[in-house]
C-alpha cells in the first residue's frame, strides 16, 4: 500500500523513524540520547547551582572570625551537601551530559549502543539525586562530609537517618554511573561509523572512554564502602568498629581507591574537551594527538595507584608512604604532556579568542596551578603538613573547577550552538568569562596562603587572633564574583535561546563529526552514515590530510529501521547493522522502582522495599519483552 | 601576615625540615606557573598573518617531548628525592626520646598523660608541656572516632586513630606557647579542638611535672569547702576526676590542676574565673554539642564551685 505513494524523501522517512511520540509517554519513554544528554546537562547544572548556593553560605559564615549565621550543626550539613552534591551530582554527570550528546554525533552513529540503559542511567541519576535532597524535607541532612570518615558515621557517633542518606544515596547513584560507563564502552567498540578507527577519536572521546573504564574499576569500591557502613548502622555487623575486630581505616581504603579514581574521572573528559576545542581555534591539528590520547589512558590506569596520598598521615610506614609519594609525582608527567601539547598547538597555531577559547586558555593557567599544588600535596614528608589546612581546599578547588567547571563553561560555550541551533552572546560571554577567571583568582587563590597559615578545613568557625580574618572576607568576595559570573552565563543562556544568531551546522569551522549535521541535528542524527577517512574529516582536503576522503554526503542511508553501523572495535570496519530499540518507559519504571526500594531501605519499611524489588523484577521483564518488529539479519 | 599556626615558621626540627621542602616546592611551583603563564600570554598575542584559515604548520612535538616530558621528569627526580630524603630525616628522632606523652582525642578535647615515671603520673587536658631542645615521643590513640593531632610550628599531622596507636615526636628549640588544632574532622565542635604545647626549660619542665604530680590540696577556706561539696554532689564528680578528692570521673578532664591552664575547652575560651563560670553555668552556649551537661545550680552554689575550683593550682 505504501509502495503505491509518492516516495518519502529521506530526511522525513528517518524522522518517522527516529523520533519520539509527542505528550507524557514520549516524556518517559525517549532513549534519543541528545535528549538524555540535554537532560543530563541541566539536571546537573541545577545540581551546581544547589551547590554553590551551599557554598555562598558557607561564604558568608566564614567570612568574620567568631560569626554566628550558622550553627555547627548547619554548617556540617551545608559543607557536607556541597561536598557530595559538587562531587557526585554535578562533576560526572555533566561530563556524561557532553558524552551522552556528543558521542553519536563524534562516531557519526545514530544513538548509543544501549539506548534503553542510556535512559535508564539517566532516570537513576535524577532519582538518587531527588533522593539525596529528601534528605532535608526529613531534617537528616548528612554531615560527615562527602568523605564520611568512619567511624565517625558509625551509629553510635551519627544517630539519625542523615548518614543513611548518604550511603543508600551513593549506591543508588552509582547504579547511574556503572550503567553509564558500560554503554559508552559498548557504544565505543561497537557503533563508529566505519572507517572512523580509533586512532581517528577525538580525545574528548578517549577521555570519557578511559573514565568508562575507571569507573567500572573504582565505583564497585564505593558501592562496597557504602554497603558495609548500612550493614554496620543498620544491621549491627562491625566492619568499620575497631572494638570489635573491624578497621577505622577500611573506610579510607576503600574510600580512595574510589576516590582518586573519580578525581581523573571528573576531569579527563573535561581535559579531552580542551584538547578537542583548542585545535579549532587554533585553526590546526592538536600537536601531539596520539602523546595525548597515550596520556589519557595511562593517567587513568596510573589514577589507581595514588589513593594513599590522602592517607600519609595515617601512621602508615615510609616506605609505602613513599611509594605512594613517587606514584604521585609521576602521574604528573601525562598531564605535563597535555599542557605542553595544548602551548604547543597555541605557538603553532593561529589563535582566535573566542569565548571558548578564552575558557580554554584560563583553564590552561588555572591546570597549572592546581597541578603543581598537586605536586607539592604529593611530597608526603611535605604533605603531613599541607593535608586537612585550606591549602588542600585551594587545591581541589582549583582542580575541580579549574579543570572541570572551566572546560565545561568552554564546552558550553563551543557545543551550545551545536545543540541549541543559536550562538550564545560573545560580549556576555566575555564578561562571563572575566568575572569567572577574576572571582576565582581572587576567591580561591589565597586559601593556598590561609592554609600555610594553618586554618584547618572544615571548621564552621573560628578565633579571632589567628591572623586568618581578612583572607577570609577577602575569599568570600572572591567567590560571589565568580558566582556573578555564574550568573551572567545562565542569562546568556536563555537571552541566546531567543535572540541568539543562527549557528548553522558549523559555525566554527571546526574539523569532527558532529559539526557535519545541522544544529541541532534531527533525532537520526546523519540522513547518510558518514564513512571516515581522516581524524579531521571536515578539514581534510585543506590540511592534506590521509590519502583517502571521507564521504559525508553520499553514504548508507539505512532507512528500514531503526538501524546504525556494527563495527569492529579498533579498525570500525562494518560487519553488522544494528536494529536498534524503540522508545520504552521501562527504564523509567526501573529506576522509580529503585527509588521506592531506596526508601524502603532508609526507614527499614520491608513492606515498601518489597515493591521497589517487585516494581523492578516487572520492570526488567517489560523491558525485556520481545518486540514485534523483526530484528534485523546482518547484510554484508 | 602571620599566625601562630604558620606552618613555614618552624620551630623544631621536624618542621623546620619540612619548611625547607615546603620553600623549595613553593619556589618550584611559583616558576613553572609563571612560565607557563607566560607562555599561554605570549602565545594568545603572538602576532599571525590574521587569517584564520586552518593549516598544518610546524609538528611542535618538541615541545612536548621537552615540557611535557624532560623538563617535568627532570624536576620530579629531584623533588622526589629532597622529598624522600625529608621523609627519611623527619620519621624518628635522632635521639632516643627524653619524655614520652600519651595524648588521647576525645571529641572536643585531648587528654594529656605523662605515665612514664611511676612517681610522677600527670593527667591533664589540652596542654602539652615539653622540655626544650630534646625530642619527645607523643603516643597518639583516641577514645572514639579519628581525630588528627598537629602542632604546625613543630610537626607535620598525625592521625589519632581508633584501634591504632600512632606515634608522632617532636622537638622545640625555643620555649614558647605553640599553638595546634585537630586537623581530622570529628564531628560537631571539630572546629574548637585546639591543642597546645608549652615548651620550657628542662628545669622548669622537672618543676612543672613535679607539681602536676602531687594530688589537689584538701580546701583551705570555708567558700571553697562549699564549692567541693557542690561539686561532689553535684553531676561534676561522675565524669571529672580531682585527684585527692573523691572525684574520679574517667569521662572529661581530669581537673586536678585546672588553675595552672591557659584555655577551657580545647582553646573555646581563656581561662578566667568569669569564663570559667559561664562555662559552668551554660556550656552548651559556648561550645554547643559537647558532653557536659547545662547545671542547674544556685548561685551561691555556682560561685562556691568556681572559687573552689580556682584553688586547683
Amino acid at each position: 500500500m505504501a509502495s503505491t505513494t509518492a516516495p518519502v524523501p529521506l530526511p522525513e522517512r528517518l524522522t518517522r523513524i527516529w523520533e519520539t511520540a509527542p505528550g507524557l509517554y514520549g516524556v518517559l519513554a525517549t532513549v534519543d540520547h541528545k535528549v538524555i544528554g540535554k537532560r543530563y546537562l541541566v539536571t546537573s547544572m541545577i545540581f551546581l547551582l544547589l551547590g554553590g548556593a551551599e557554598a555562598a553560605v558557607m561564604r558568608a559564615q566564614l567570612a568574620h572570625a567568631n560569626e554566628q549565621l550558622l550553627s555547627p550543626e548547619a554548617y556540617n550539613q551545608i559543607f557536607s551537601m556541597h561536598g557530595i552534591t559538587m562531587i557526585f551530582w554535578y562533576a560526572a554527570p555533566v561530563l556524561s551530559g557532553f558524552s551522552n550528546y556528543l558521542w553519536p554525533l563524534m562516531l557519526g552513529a545514530r544513538d548509543m549502543a544501549c539506548p534503553r540503559a542510556n535512559a535508564l542511567s539517566y532516570w537513576t541519576f535524577l532519582m538518587s539525586g531527588v533522593f539525596l535532597y529528601t534528605s532535608v524535607l526529613v531534617g537528616a541532612v548528612p554531615d560527615r562530609g562527602w568523605f564520611a570518615y568512619a567511624p565517625l558515621t558509625e551509629a553510635a557517633y551519627s544517630p539519625g537517618l542523615n548518614m543513611d542518606f548518604y550511603a543508600i544515596g551513593l549506591t543508588f547513584l552509582s547504579v547511574s554511573t556503572t550503567v553509564g560507563a558500560v554503554n559508552f564502552i559498548v557504544t565505543l567498540f561497537k557503533t563508529r561509523a566505519p572507517g572512523l578507527s580509533v586512532n581517528r577519536l577525538p580525545i574528548f572521546v578517549w577521555g570519557t572512554l578511559t573514565t568508562s573504564f575507571a569507573i567500572l574499576f573504582a565505583a564497585p569500591a564505593l558501592t562496597a564502602a557504602c554497603v558495609l557502613l548500612y550493614f554496620d548502622r543498620r544491621f549491627g555487623t562491625h566492619f568499620y568498629d575497631p572494638a570489635l575486630g573491624g578497621s577505622s581505616l577500611l573506610w579510607q581504603h576503600l574510600f580512595w581507591s574510589f576516590g582518586h579514581p573519580w578525581v581523573y574521572i571528573v576531569v579527563l573528559p573535561a581535559m579531552g574537551i580542551v584538547s578537542d576545542l583548542i585545535p579549532t581555534f587554533c585553526r590546526r591539528p592538536l600537536v601531539g594527538y596520539t602523546l595525548v590520547a597515550l596520556a589519557t589512558v595511562s593517567t587513568g590506569i596510573l589514577g589507581f595507584g595514588v589513593w594513599v596520598h590522602h592517607m600519609f598521615a595515617t601512621g602508615i610506614n615510609a616506605t609505602a608512604s613513599s611509594f605512594f609519594s613517587a606514584a604521585s609525582m609521576v602521574i604528573t608527567i601525562p598531564s605535563a604532556i597535555a599542557v605542553f601539547s595544548w602551548l604547543a598547538t597555541m605557538w603553532h597555531g593561529r589563535p582566535v579568542f573566542k569565548t571558548p577559547m578564552l575558557f580554554a586558555a584560563g583553564f590552561i593557567v588555572l591546570f597549572v596551578i592546581g597541578g603543581v599544588s598537586g605536586v607539592a600535596t604529593a611530597a608526603n614528608a611535605y604533605d603531613l603538613q599541607l593535608t586537612d589546612t585550606y591549602f588542600i581546599v585551594a587545591h581541589l578547588h582549583y582542580v575541580l573547577i579549574g579543570i572541570n567547571v572551566f572546560a565545561v563553561m568552554a564546552g558550553f560555550y563551543y557545543w551550545l550552538p551545536k545543540i541549541t541551533g543559536r550562538m550564545l552572546d560573545e560580549r556576555m560571554g566575555k564578561l562571563n568569562f572575566w568575572l569567572m577567571f577574576l572571582g576565582f583568582g581572587v576567591g580561591f587563590f589565597p586559601m593556598h596562603t590561609l592554609g600555610l597559615l594553618g586554618m584547618p578545613r572544615r571548621i564552621y568557625t573560628y578565633a579571632d587572633g589567628l591572623g586568618w580574618g581578612w583572607q577570609n572576607m577577602w575569599i568570600t568576595i572572591g567567590a560571589y564574583v565568580f558566582a556573578l559570573g555564574v550568573v551572567v552565563f545562565i542569562v546568556n543562556f536563555f537571552w541566546s535561546l531567543v535572540n541568539g544568531a543562527e549557528a548553522g551546522s558549523n559555525p566554527w569551522d571546526a574539523p569532527t563529526l558532529e559539526w557535519a549535521t545541522p544544529s541541532p541535528p534531527p533525532p537520526y542524527n546523519f540522513a547518510r552514515i558518514p564513512i571516515v577517512a581522516s581524524r579531521h574529516p571536515l578539514w581534510e582536503d585543506r590540511i592534506n590530510e590521509g590519502t583517502g576522503r571521507s564521504v559525508l554526503e553520499t553514504g548508507p542511508m539505512l532507512d528500514k529501521g531503526r538501524d546504525t553501523f556494527g563495527t569492529t572495535p579498533l579498525d570500525a570496519e562494518p560487519d553488522e547493522i544494528l536494529r536498534m530499540p524503540e522508545d520504552t518507559a521501562w527504564p523509567f519504571f526501573l529506576a522509580l522502582s529503585v527509588l521506592v526500594l531506596a526508601y524502603g531501605l532508609l526507614f527499614g519499611v520491608i513492606w515498601l522495599a518489597a515493591i521497589g524489588v517487585v516494581g523492578l523484577f516487572i520492570s526488567i521483564i517489560g523491558w525485556f519483552m520481545p518486540s514485534h518488529e523483526p530484528t534485523l539479519t546482518l547484510e554484508t | 601576615m602571620t599566625s601562630p599556626m604558620y606552618i613555614l615558621h618552624g620551630a623544631g626540627p621536624v618542621a623546620a625540615m619540612q619548611d625547607k621542602l615546603g620553600w623549595y616546592l613553593m619556589i618550584v611551583s611559583i616558576i613553572v606557573v609563571v612560565v607557563v603563564g607566560i607562555l599561554v600570554l605570549a602565545g594568545a598575542r603572538r602576532r599571525h598573518d590574521g587569517r584564520d584559515q586552518v593549516a598544518r604548520s610546524g609538528s611542535g612535538m618538541r615541545w612536548v617531548i621537552v615540557g611535557g616530558i624532560i623538563v617535568p621528569a627532570t624536576v620530579l627526580v629531584v623533588t622526589f628525592a629532597l622529598t624522600i630524603a625529608t621523609e627519611d630525616a623527619t620519621a624518628s628522632p635522632p635521639a632516643d626520646p627524653a619524655v614520652t606523652v600519651q595524648v588521647i582525642g576525645h571529641r572536643w578535647w585531648w587528654e594529656v598523660k605523662y605515665l612514664a615515671d611511676p612517681a610522677h603520673t600527670v593527667v591533664t587536658a589540652n596542654e602539652i608541656h615539653i622540655p626544650v631542645g630534646q625530642p619527645v615521643r607523643v603516643e597518639l590513640s583516641s577514645a572514639d572516632v579519628i581525630h588528627s593531632f598537629w602542632i604546625p610550628q613543630l610537626a607535620g599531622k598525625t592521625d589519632v586513630i581508633p584501634g591504632q596507636r600512632n606515634v608522632a615526636w617532636l622537638e622545640a628549640d625555643s620555649p614558647g606557647i605553640y599553638r595546634g588544632a585537630c586537623t581530622e574532622y570529628c564531628g560537631l565542635q571539630h572546629s574548637n579542638m585546639a591543642a597546645f604545647v608549652v615548651a620550657e626549660s628542662p628545669a622548669q619542665f622537672a618543676e612543672w611535672l613535679e607539681t602536676q604530680a602531687k594530688s589537689a590540696a584538701p580546701p583551705s577556706d570555708p567558700d571553697a569547702a562549699a564549692g567541693l561539696a557542690v561539686f561532689q554532689k553535684s553531676a561534676c564528680a561522675a565524669c571529672h576526676a580531682i585527684r585527692g578528692s573523691d572525684a574520679l570521673g574517667q569521662v572529661g578532664p581530669d581537673l586536678t590542676h585546672l588553675v595552672g591552664r591557659m584555655t577551657l575547652a580545647a582553646g573555646a575560651l581563656e581561662n578566667t574565673r568569669g569564663n570559667l563560670t559561664g562555662w559552668i553555668a551554660n556550656s552548651q552556649a559556648i561550645k554547643p554539642g559537647n558532653d557536659m551537661p547545662t547545671m542547674t545550680l544556685s548561685a551561691g552554689d555556682l560561685q562556691a564551685l568556681v572559687s573552689y575550683l580556682e584553688t586547683l593550682k
